[in-house]
């Protein structure tokens, strides 16, 4: 037998504490950088006085959040956002299961379809949102021109109003629903995609046992498909809680927050005192509001994902 | 009355495999069938058309004399079980078992009384408010099984329904299933893989290969009768000894293989059996040798029953033989059965007596 001549070294790659460390180090990083120290930063900002034209630290205590609660217009953002994010997560669910529905079946086409139905998420937020902007334009609306070519609007006996255009955005109602139909518009492909995951990890066995139970379409859905998926919807549904809150691109875009603050949101309202009013102080103050509700959201997608492991 | 009869029914699959190839079949009431036969036979298949959850590329299934293909599952009046009991995870014992009668809208109370009927009949009253992760795999068995007994179906349909169970288990759920179906007398189609079970439950084996029924009869005829080679070696274990002959294939049981001066039958077949191993299974002995004398030198397995205590030597070659009604013949082209043809003078009795 020939001697073994390389002695067996330990490399880089079989130390796992080492690669550990170096393998974790990036996101570590990242989320130091970018999620913990600005999240101080605006912890200390809402305490102190600092605006865009002075930005020396000088401790205000909680002057900057006595300031927000006397403002009409925050209460006001508070209550938007609720709604905002509730209808627009109700719509997201029941439109996503009829999506997932229609992502799982098995049809001529089927790529075609899953497609276009994933493509409201993949296109970046700003294109989107510009794009809605004129679909919703208030003289130019190819949506107003199909209901005029019906007859529902412009003329005396106009179903809806005689007025040739609907005012998308210029009517307080109206500029709620369409920066909610948007919404719903472009994260329903992802509680879809969620909810698809849900759908293909139920047997196939419970389906063909209620069928053969006797139990119809509806029955089957109801009393056995959507009991199955609803941990996985409710991840969906909190994911897209988080995204909705979050957002203000959308309001931005589309209506900047109006009219007369009717589509405020948090976040908008936030961005809108911090940096286009310069006070960066109560900014801060308002976006740290989300903190707790994004937390207690955080906690409900932990644990409904844990017990769907059980 | 046929209880379930298909007629010149097919499956085939996209991409062209035939599943089931042309099957006809007819149950009689209060019948236990078995569906025997190897994985991808068209078994499973089969049921699932009787079912109605697959339908048949052409061919008839009839229900109670009704013809039913084109009809949904619900209007078949069938209750099947499933190889994984398909149980609802989120719903209680309760909630399952009552689940087919909530489908035809049965009132609560008459639902409530029907539910607990069956529950006792399988004696899980107690289980009641469970759910199924909470049952072992045997209480899991008999939930699917009151929830498809729930609704008086007028065919149960089981689908390998003791595969799930660990080998002890399946021994007294196969039990307990036979005196279920005995008490219940309904019409069963039970679907397997297992020959012990086939055999055990079985008022009538239906031996299915590549789509085809082989064969069809109680189970001593399948065992003691095969058709042909396919089944006279699916069932038995070991396997029936094939020794070809000529143009014919002769085929003993293992267990009528034996010692020479055990069979005293006056037609026996004497042969030589070079001994190369012997195995001890739980009293029987496996004897593997080459047989020599009858046909060609063929390698077969003779099983001793612990009653022959005749020494048998691995590397010896001893007189062995087989009585001669226990001889099957078989055509090698077709693997049929064929009239039995003269092996030696000792049978000529025998042959003249048929």
């Amino acid at each position: 037998m020939t001697p073994i001549d390389t002695a067996p070294r330990r490399r880089l790659a079989d130390r796992e504490g080492t690669l550990a460390w170096i393998f974790l180090m990036p996101s570590v990083i990242y989320i130091l950088v970018l999620v913990a120290v600005p999240f101080v930063l605006a912890i200390g900002f809402a305490l102190s006085d600092v605006t865009a034209g002075d930005p020396s630290f000088d401790w205000v205590g909680v002057r900057n959040f006595e300031r927000v609660f006397e403002d009409p217009v925050f209460w006001r953002s508070l209550g938007n956002t609720f709604v905002f994010t509730l209808i627009s997560m109700a719509l997201i669910i029941v439109l996503g299961k009829v999506l997932a529905n229609i992502l799982v079946a098995d049809f001529r086409g089927k790529w075609f379809v899953r497609f276009l139905v994933l493509l409201p998420w993949t296109t970046p937020v700003a294109l989107s949102s510009i794009s809605w902007l004129w679909m919703l334009d208030s003289i130019f609306s190819p949506i107003d021109w199909v209901l005029r070519q019906l007859g529902l609007l412009g003329g005396a006996d106009a179903l809806i109003k005689p007025d040739t255009n609907m005012y998308w955005l210029g009517e307080p109602g109206l500029a709620m629903a369409s920066v909610i139909a948007v919404h719903v518009w472009r994260l329903t492909p992802l509680a879809a995609v969620i909810m698809v995951a849900g759908l293909v990890a139920i047997p196939r066995d419970l389906d063909e046992a209620a069928r053969v139970d006797g139990a119809g379409y509806w029955r089957r859905m109801f009393e056995v498909t959507i009991p199955l998926v609803l941990p996985v919807a409710a991840v969906a549904a909190l994911f897209g809680a988080i995204f909705t809150f979050t957002d203000m691109a959308v309001v931005d875009v589309l209506t900047n927050g109006g009219p007369n603050n009717a589509t405020q949101v948090l976040t908008s309202w936030a961005f809108f005192r911090g940096i286009d009013g310069g006070d960066v102080g109560q900014g801060a103050a308002i976006a740290l509001f989300l903190f707790p509700l994004l937390l207690a959201a955080a906690v409900a997608i932990l644990r409904a994902v844990r017990r769907m492991e059980v | 009355m046929a209880v379930v009869e298909v007629r010149k029914l097919v499956k085939e699959f996209v991409g062209g495999v035939r599943a089931v190839d042309g099957i006809d079949l007819v149950t009689e009431e209060g019948e236990y069938l078995v569906l025997l036969g190897p994985s991808g036979c068209g078994k499973t298949t089969l049921l699932r058309m009787v079912a109605g959850l697959e339908q048949p590329t052409s061919g008839d299934v009839l229900i109670d004399g009704h013809l039913v293909s084109g009809l949904p599952p619900r209007a078949r009046q069938v209750a099947m079980v499933f190889q994984s009991y398909a149980l609802y995870p989120h719903k209680s014992v309760y909630g399952n078992i009552g689940f087919p009668l909530r489908a035809v809208r049965m009132p609560k109370d008459e639902r409530d009384r029907r539910t607990r009927w069956a529950a006792s009949l399988l004696d899980i009253d107690h289980l009641l408010d469970r759910k199924p992760r909470q049952l072992s795999g045997g209480e899991r068995q008999r939930v699917a099984l009151a929830r498809a007994l729930v609704r008086q179906p007028k065919v149960f349909l089981l689908d390998e329904p003791l595969s799930n169970l660990d080998a002890k288990l399946r021994t007294s759920a196969r039990d307990e299933l036979k005196r279920f179906q005995e008490e219940i007398g309904t019409t069963t189609i039970y679907v397997t893989h297992d020959q012990v079970e086939a055999m055990g439950l079985g008022d009538r084996i239906a031996v299915l290969a590549q789509g085809e029924v082989r064969q069809i009869g109680p189970p001593v005829e399948v065992y003691d009768e095969p058709a042909d080679t396919f089944v006279a070696t699916f069932i038995g274990s070991p396997p029936m000894n094939l020794v070809p002959r000529d143009d014919v294939l002769v085929g003993f049981r293992p267990e009528h293989l034996l010692p020479a001066d055990v069979v005293t039958a006056d037609d026996a077949v004497a042969l030589k059996l070079a001994v190369d191993r012997v195995e001890y299974l739980s009293g029987d002995r496996h004897v593997y040798g080459t047989v020599l004398g009858i046909g060609e030198p063929t390698r077969v397995v003779a099983r001793l029953p612990a009653t022959v205590d005749a020494p048998v030597v691995a590397g010896e070659e001893q007189a062995f033989a087989v009585a001669g009604r226990r001889l099957r013949f078989f055509a090698t082209d077709t693997g049929r059965r064929t009239p039995r043809v003269r092996l030696g003078a000792r049978e000529q009795a025998d042959q003249e007596a048929l």
